[in-house]
């Protein structure tokens, strides 16, 4: 644009001029729409100080649509009193002429009609001067001839409240010489070329500034999914902490891993149709470790192992049935009892995060599918002071320093405890996790000494 | 987690004290139990209502209280004040004494039709209790509470709670034909035969979620006075006859159902609760129930259990260093009254009848750390020294999706779970082909079946996403699952990576491309005879 014809006239002018020009003059001039060389300007003023441009606000009076009709036609009022003739007009005749209307009460008031109520066939108009001056038309083409300084204030705003006249505002330029005014414009080079360097000629030639304001192109780059970054960041943190991954490759689990050989009873709610996805095909597990069902169904239904047990009627069956898996707990169960099978024990740390499922109806804060996060500690001696020296551990990895714990209750833990952060944005208490200490009676059936204590929690990777 | 509501008010009178909210809710948080929510009816009203509604209902305060599933004991107002008052060390738990009558001891005899549809039942009396019109309410929500927790909806265990002074025992519980069962419901005003009355709840917003557990079986089960007054029709409804008011003073209780250990648990928890206001604080009359075989029993057995722990155990288990008196004192605010015996080390522990929920001495374990205070142990860090190992598949998993992030590709994520067409027919497969697992009770049928590809999903997800800027290029590395008679549930997972090119040009150099490179990180050369990989086109079908 900078170098376009109409820059170059404008510098040519400007060369010419006395002091400066206006926009909208040059515009007219040149006959070239206004907008034009207000591009013109602007790309000059980017290339540095070869001109100085300032703008300016200039109000004009303009007809509106129906100032303009005015101005030919002549106004309302005057056309009403043109329309009469000698003897003069019905009212309601007069009514239905194109002006009438509005011509008339302005009429009247300039007393230049009158009304004969008395007339024989209703309401008549007469004339009641033989002529009359348009002032408003002439008025209206002063000011259309671009003479509108001529009329008073007070004619001005008149016409504007009958919307004849609007106001407007007109943006212009006052465009001088700048300290750099040269009517020849180099143009800027924007990028530094090959050829330029080898054959030098970069020396001579101007480059225009960076745009820093500007932004630039994005690589086109592919992108890992938010949560599962996020899942990325707690597998290293489980890592650094020592934690081996457990296997968590199945989905479809048996109700026997999934919530009886973690002491779960058979009518406990979770196990309903309404929280749990059962499976239609495969319906039931073809294989289990019968040994170990045996000690399950015993614990359960007549205690052992120090338990008084739920005394009911434990059901094989029931623990056949195949759903999806409610909890990453289930390969935790199955972890510790391949554990239990090494003899002798050697202390473990576990962690898995997988995806478990749940019968909810979903909504705007509930999932049916959705990732769970746990971790585990089998060793002697461990307390629930150890729990809670591996959790503030683990929560400060995450950048949560402000725990605090509470009692809570889940069929497989005991001691248990919900782990509660201060959110600061919220400005409370929020729960970020559960954990607890494995009951003896889902530990010891495995074949886990007696002296072998295995604290777990487990939060989920939404929250 | 169950939720009781109680007036505020109404229980910081009986705690003998008030509390702000604030100190109200530390209080829950230290004993186990949550303040979730402080309203009140009008409120409540108000919000599932709208205003209008609402007005003229109470704004009297209640507090909302979350307690743990296994606290049958803390679940009216009445639990939860002798709860938290012995935890406070304010009162000394009470002794719940089961007292045979100076007359005859009320019956229930039980007849073997019930064998085969609702075998068990249990009794009790509660003999000159004092009603208000707050413990009527409070008796009869914690029916209610019991019914929905650990009665399982009235499947497991049904209560029925009669004006002993309307009645006249012995009592029967029978199981005959609904045509043959005849008696005025509670709040009717006309006699109806069982099967009317099926009828008439299938309408009925409480009743209708519980005429399932009898609806048609052969006979239903039913208990009677010896005049012939029908008390109930477990699960379903009570008489009116034996209908309980302020004004009733003598109680009887029975408890029918499937499972005899939780019968007998809820007898316990209802007697222990609201024989604090009997003329004769936490007695209760006993009542002897008589099986088909003729063996009888007396309810309601409100045993008490001892055992005992040894007081290094429960330090080690917990990580502190009390005293075995500092131990038993503790445990006894937790209700678990105790004392030191033998060597001084050993402590003995009375199990009350109202914590049914302790089984095992890491129960016990846990009372002592509550009363301590979880908050008050030391933490420490277990010196368990291991060496951490990644599970491979996630580690080669992990490799992979950074290096397709490189290679200009985005990460979806999306559900396991989706309809049979979706892997199905709009592949362009027959269901029985895919060897998919199929679920039982879906909600929607967007969980018809678990997926055995990931391409549907990340189909769906670039339909979701056809308004931005193309190409769209997804990936995603998870799991799918297919029947595999060879693992011990019948299905197994595999780790599939899936990746698409949505453009106005279909791109297959594009993918092909990715292939190739995914290979080359992979190691895999191309060409059959390099033992590498080739690509070849599949029969019409994917």
């Amino acid at each position: 644009m900078a170098d376009g014809p109409v820059a170059e006239v404008l510098l040519r002018q400007l060369a010419a001029a006395d002091g400066g020009l206006d926009s909208a003059e040059l515009a007219a001039k040149l006959g070239v729409e206004h907008q034009a060389v207000v591009g013109a300007v602007k790309s000059l003023q980017a290339l540095g100080e070869i001109i100085e441009a300032e703008l300016r606000s200039t109000k004009r009076w303009e007809l509106t649509a129906e100032g303009e009709e005015i101005a030919r036609e002549g106004s309302h009022e005057a056309r009403v009193f043109r329309s009469i003739p000698p003897e003069g007009l019905a009212q309601s005749e007069l009514m239905r002429l194109p002006s009438g209307k509005v011509g008339f009460s302005k009429a009247m008031s300039n007393k230049w009609i009158r009304v004969d109520k008395s007339a024989a066939d209703g309401p008549r108009v007469f004339r009641v001067v033989d002529s009359v001056e348009d002032e408003v038309q002439r008025r209206l083409q002063l000011v259309q001839g671009g003479q509108a300084e001529k009329l008073g204030e007070k004619e001005r705003s008149e016409l504007r409240k009958r919307k004849l006249l609007t106001e407007v505002t007109l943006k212009t330029y006052w465009v001088s010489k700048g300290s750099a005014f040269s009517t020849s414009i180099s143009k800027q080079e924007t990028e530094l070329s090959p050829e330029m360097i080898s054959s030098g000629s970069w020396r001579d030639r101007p480059f225009k500034p960076y745009n820093f304001l500007a932004h630039g192109v994005l690589p086109d780059s592919g992108h890992l999914h938010p949560l599962l970054k996020v899942r990325s960041e707690l597998r290293q943190i489980f890592l650094e902490m020592g934690f081996t991954e457990m296997p968590t490759d199945n989905f479809i689990e048996s109700s026997f891993w999934n919530f009886d050989a973690l002491f779960q009873p058979q009518q406990h709610p979770a196990r309903d149709q309404h929280d749990t996805f059962f499976l239609r095909d495969p319906a039931e597990a073809l294989q289990l470790p019968m040994d170990y069902v045996h000690r399950v169904k015993r614990t359960h239904s007549q205690g052992g192992y120090g338990s008084q047990g739920y005394k009911y009627n434990w059901k094989l069956e029931e623990a056949r049935k195949n759903l999806l898996r409610t909890h990453t707990t289930s390969a935790s169960a199955r972890a510790l009892y391949r554990l239990a099978q090494k003899k002798p024990f050697t202390p473990a740390k576990y962690f898995s995060i997988d995806r478990v499922f749940r019968n909810e109806t979903l909504d705007a804060t509930h999932l049916a599918e959705f990732h769970q996060i746990e971790g585990v500690v089998a060793d002697h001696g461990l307390t629930l002071g150890h729990l809670m020296g591996v959790l503030r551990e683990f929560f400060t990895k995450l950048g949560i320093t402000q725990l605090r714990f509470k009692p809570a209750y889940n069929p497989y833990t005991e001691p248990s405890m919900e782990v509660f952060s201060y959110h600061q944005g919220l400005r409370k208490w929020v729960e970020v996790g559960n954990s607890g200490i494995f009951r003896p009676e889902m530990l010891l059936p495995m074949g886990l000494p007696e002296n072998v204590s295995v604290i777990a929690w487990g939060l989920s990777l939404e929250r | 987690m169950p939720t009781v509501s109680v007036k505020r008010d109404l229980l910081f009178r009986a705690l003998g004290r008030t509390y702000t909210d604030e100190e109200f809710d530390e209080l829950c948080f230290e004993f186990g139990l949550e303040l979730d929510e402080i309203t009140s009816e009008k409120e409540i009203i108000s919000k599932e209502q709208g205003n209008e509604k609402a007005e003229g209902a109470s704004d009297v305060v209640l507090y909302k209280i979350d307690v743990p599933a296994n606290r049958y004991d803390l679940l009216c107002l009445e639990g939860l004040v002798r709860g938290l008052q012995v935890f406070k060390e304010r009162i000394k738990a009470p002794v719940y004494k089961r007292v045979t009558p100076n007359g005859e001891i009320q019956k229930l005899i039980i007849t073997e039709e019930t064998a085969r549809i609702r075998p068990y039942a249990v009794a009790a009396v509660l003999r000159n209790i004092k009603f208000t019109k707050d413990r009527y309410d409070s008796f009869i929500e914690l029916q209610e509470k019991l019914h929905q927790n650990i009665c399982r909806k009235r499947a497991l265990v049904a209560i029925g709670t009669h004006d002993l002074d309307t009645l006249s025992g012995p009592f029967t519980y029978t199981a005959k034909r609904p045509s043959d069962i005849k008696f005025k419901p509670l709040n009717k005003t006309k006699e109806y035969t069982a099967c009317e009355l099926m009828n008439i709840y299938k309408t009925d917003n409480q009743l209708k979620h519980y005429l399932h557990i009898i609806e048609n079986k052969p006979l239903f089960p039913v208990i009677y006075d010896s005049n012939g007054v029908v008390l109930s029709m477990p699960p379903i409804i009570n008489g009116n006859h034996s209908k309980i008011t302020v004004n009733t003073r003598n109680v009887f209780i029975e408890c029918t159902g499937t499972d005899f250990t939780k019968a007998k648990i809820v007898l316990d928890v209802i007697v222990t609760m609201f024989s604090e206001y009997c003329e004769n604080p936490f007695t209760v009359e006993a009542a002897e129930v008589v099986f088909p075989n003729g063996k009888s029993y007396t309810f309601p057995e409100l045993a008490y259990r001892k055992e005992i722990v040894r007081a290094d155990l429960i330090n080690k288990k917990v990580g502190i260093r009390e005293t075995p008196e500092n131990i038993a004192k503790l445990l006894t605010r937790m209700h678990l009254k105790s004392e030191v015996i033998g060597d001084g080390n050993q402590i003995e522990i009375e199990i009350p009848p109202t914590r049914a929920d302790v089984i095992h001495a890491c129960d016990i374990v846990e009372d002592a750390a509550i009363a301590y205070g979880y908050n008050n142990i030391q933490m420490a860090l277990p010196k368990t020294y291991t060496i951490a190992n990644q599970f491979p598949l996630n580690k080669l998993t992990e490799l992979l999706r950074y290096d397709m992030a490189a290679a200009g590709f985005t990460e979806a994520l999306t559900f396991a779970l989706c309809s049979q067409e979706d892997i199905a027919d709009k592949l362009g497969l027959d269901i029985s082909a895919t060897k998919a697992v199929h679920i039982s009770n879906p909600k929607t049928a967007e969980f018809q079946v678990a997926r055995t590809t990931l391409l549907p999903g990340l189909l769906k997800t670039i339909a979701a996403n056809r308004k931005m800027p193309l190409p769209l290029k997804l990936f995603e590395i998870s799991d799918i699952v297919v029947k595999d008679s060879s693992r011990d549930v019948g299905a197994r997972n595999y780790r599939h990576l899936c990746a698409v090119y949505y453009n106005k040009n279909p791109g297959f150099e594009i993918i092909h491309g990715l292939l190739d490179r995914i290979m080359q990180l992979l190691n895999v050369p191309p060409g059959e005879k390099k033992g590498g990989y080739v690509i070849k086109a599949s029969e019409g079908h994917l």
